[in-house]
């Protein structure tokens, strides 16, 4: 079994997929010919054909307003936008059909669909090819978000996204593409949509993260051991449906929580987060909740961007004041 | 049967690949002799820049940069055939047509070196700033445009986008607008037959891309976008045009992109290379220096002087762009909003705070 990057975990399940699901399509822009900018969908198209893996016109409203026709004639398209702060235009068919046919016609008509985009910053590229803008999609009703940190997670959750019955916006952290790689059997094994992971076990503080800032959280565990304190490292990676219990169940046990995200703060995800846990947790807590995020600014172009990114100190700075709290 | 409409679009070029002249009637800018040197020193300038930022960017002091090389004679002509008072909305790459118009080199470098303050440039302070969401400037020229008409205003807005962006929404909702609103707008579409691998074949079945703006009421020329007089002629009607209230424009330049989409891509993953070739034959800087040549107006050590020359001014620029230092972290804060709120000044304190005790 081969070892495998994140982006090749991506391939490997748009791959298994499309071999064993006959109304699996893939479409975007420089998807077939040239594999994605990123080689995400690389090879597919020598394998499955020109109208299964489809190089589309330039136009973002074109790619979502296809896909929703698409899906709700008994296709299962995964769109690809080149990047996330490309994805705008496709809010419209995203948000006033996507998420609404189900519901809009009573069941009767659905769509199944995901669009994938490379997300987060800290790859030193241009404007717009640097957002972290899951909170953006994470009030919108009937929707699921993913984002995966692992090879394992992406092929296995990409698999899951695909084989939903709704709309599924799968965000690929592009900074750790390529950070390392794992044996990830091709075995079209999905993981579930809605189950966060525990990715190390700790008695003092739980450290909750997704996309690439996991690497710097699970860093930071790293330093707090080295000085006697035992941090248990979450990766939320269902962004939407948010398995809160599993957080909730960590937070019980440590009484202490910092949530970590590379997206601006106010109106993040850790928001909510932080809300659930006032809410459920407030009795299990023995210190207030760190937030260690992204400033409520653009993301800088790149020459100051990893001075926007949360490091792995302010990680533990913010894990060692809800110590030093309680 | 009834003929509801019908259309034709010209197709104009003056100079064949050898810079020789294509009939017997050129237009008053082929005698203009001054202005083309003047214009065809600009090309070779940014040629020269534009080979000197790709090597920036495979020594690590760039980053990802978009290469102009082969585009040289459309953006020339787009900048030139304007007046300082018009506005110009860009995509990525239109080197050129700024340079004429004031945006220093090292702006440039700047941007694509990761800078803001790139985007704050010498050249005209009402021109708009790089767009890389694809074709959204052609709706701001419009928009430009609608600003001039209700104002009364003698001025003309021009947006540049590729041929991968006249398939956006947002360039027939552009076009739209213009013909609805007669608007004082040049839609210019540089079709260099890609948008990174994928061929203008796949993005549209139209003859043309001139031809959509038929759709909205625009006036639609294609032109040989190597062939530099061949576009200032068309830049020039088509402004004129619009600044006598006679309404906007598409002009689609028919060139081609012989570098890869940028310093990120790879061309030789999806064409060929005799294409490439190809095009080698019919790219613009030779041609009017052939034609210039011909006409006594330029000379092999002209041309050497000159490129000295420009060697020694891009080494200027880079050398600025090299020495300028990055901003204080507090930049990121500062532009944020006119009145700076309470808690973006907060944010700003500890960014400040965390900078001195962590550098
Ligand atoms: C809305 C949007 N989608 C996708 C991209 C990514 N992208 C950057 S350039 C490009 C191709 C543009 O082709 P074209 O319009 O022909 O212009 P060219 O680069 O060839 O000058 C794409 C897809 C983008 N910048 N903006
Ligand atoms: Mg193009």
């Amino acid at each position: 079994m081969a070892e495998i990057t994140l982006i090749e975990g991506v391939t490997q399940a748009l791959a298994w997929e499309m071999r064993n699901d006959p109304s699996v399509v893939v479409l975007g822009e420089d998807v077939g010919v040239n594999g994605g900018v990123f080689r995400a969908t690389v090879g597919l198209q020598e394998q499955f054909g020109p109208w299964r893996v489809i190089d589309t016109p330039l136009c973002e409203t074109s790619i979502a307003g296809l896909t929703v026709g698409m899906a709700c004639q008994g296709l299962k398209p995964v769109a690809e936008a080149q990047f996330e702060g490309f994805i705008y235009p496709m809010l419209e068919h995203l948000m006033c059909h996507a998420v609404r046919m189900r519901n809009r016609t009573r069941g009767r008509l659905t769509c199944p669909l995901v669009v994938r985009a490379p997300w987060g910053g800290g790859i030193r590229a241009p404007e717009h090819h640097s957002e972290a803008n899951e909170a953006l999609f994470a009030n919108v009703p009937g929707l699921r978000i993913v984002i995966p940190s692992s090879p394992a997670r992406a092929y296995g959750l990409l698999l899951a996204a695909i084989r939903d019955p709704d709309p599924v916006i799968f965000f690929e952290p592009k900074r750790i593409y390529r950070q390392y790689k794992e044996e990830v059997p091709d075995d079209g094994e999905a993981l579930p949509l809605d189950v966060c992971f525990v990715l190390r076990d700790g008695r003092d503080v739980t450290l909750v993260s997704w996309g690439a800032t996991i690497k710097e959280t699970l860093e930071a565990a790293d330093a707090l051991e080295a000085e006697g304190i035992s941090a248990e490292v979450i990766d939320v990676a269902t962004i939407k449906p948010l398995d809160f219990d599993t957080i909730h169940e960590s937070v019980a046990k440590t009484g202490r929580c910092v949530i970590v995200h590379e997206a601006p703060k106010n109106v993040g995800v850790g928001a909510e987060i932080a809300a659930r846990l006032a809410e459920q947790a407030m009795y299990d807590l023995l210190a207030p909740v760190e937030r260690v995020t992204g400033y409520d600014t653009h993301i800088p172009l790149f020459r100051l961007e990893m001075k926007y990114l949360p490091p792995v100190g302010r990680i533990v700075e913010a894990a060692k004041r809800t110590l030093a709290a309680s | 049967m009834t003929t509801a409409a019908t259309f034709e679009i010209e197709y104009r070029q003056y100079l064949d690949p050898d810079g020789h002249p294509i009939g017997k009637q050129l237009p008053a800018i082929a005698r203009d002799l001054d202005h083309l040197v003047e214009l065809y020193q600009l090309m070779s300038f940014t040629r020269v820049f534009d080979t000197k930022s790709i090597a920036l960017q495979r020594t690590g002091k760039l980053g990802t940069y978009a290469s102009c090389l082969g585009h040289e004679a459309a953006h020339a002509a787009i900048g030139s055939a304007m007046r300082p008072e018009d506005v110009l909305a860009p995509a990525y790459r239109e080197y050129a047509a700024q340079f004429y118009r004031g945006v220093k080199p090292r702006d440039v470098l700047m941007y694509w070196g990761g800078d803001e303050r790139g985007n704050d440039f010498s050249g005209p302070r009402h021109d708009f700033a790089w767009s890389v969401p694809i074709a959204t400037q052609c709706l701001h020229a419009a928009g430009s445009a609608l600003a001039f008409r209700i104002r009364g205003e003698q001025r003309v807005a021009v947006s540049v986008c590729g041929d991968g962006g006249s398939s956006k929404a947002d360039f027939y909702a552009a076009l739209n607008c213009g013909g609805a609103f007669e608007l004082p707008l040049v839609l210019v579409v540089v079709n260099n037959q890609w948008a990174i691998s994928v061929p203008r074949s796949r993005q549209t079945g139209a003859r043309t891309l001139a031809q959509k703006g038929i759709a909205g009421g625009l006036h639609c020329l294609q032109v040989d976008g190597n062939d530099l007089i061949a576009c200032r002629e068309a830049m020039d009607q088509a402004l004129e045009r619009a600044r006598s209230g006679g309404g906007a424009s598409v002009i689609e330049m028919v060139t081609y992109r012989l570098h890869d989409h940028t310093t990120a891509d790879d061309a030789r993953r999806y064409r060929d290379d005799a294409e490439v070739k190809a095009a080698w034959q019919r790219e613009p800087i030779g041609r009017l220096r052939a034609y210039l040549t011909r006409l006594g107006a330029w000379s092999d050590a002209r041309e050497e002087a000159w490129k000295a020359q420009c060697e020694e001014r891009v080494n200027e620029e880079v050398d600025a762009y090299l020495s300028t230092r990055a901003q204080p972290v507090e930049a990121m804060f500062d532009h944020l909003y006119g009145d700076v709120p309470l808690e973006i000044a907060q944010q700003r304190a500890l960014a400040v705070a965390r900078e001195v005790k962590h550098g």
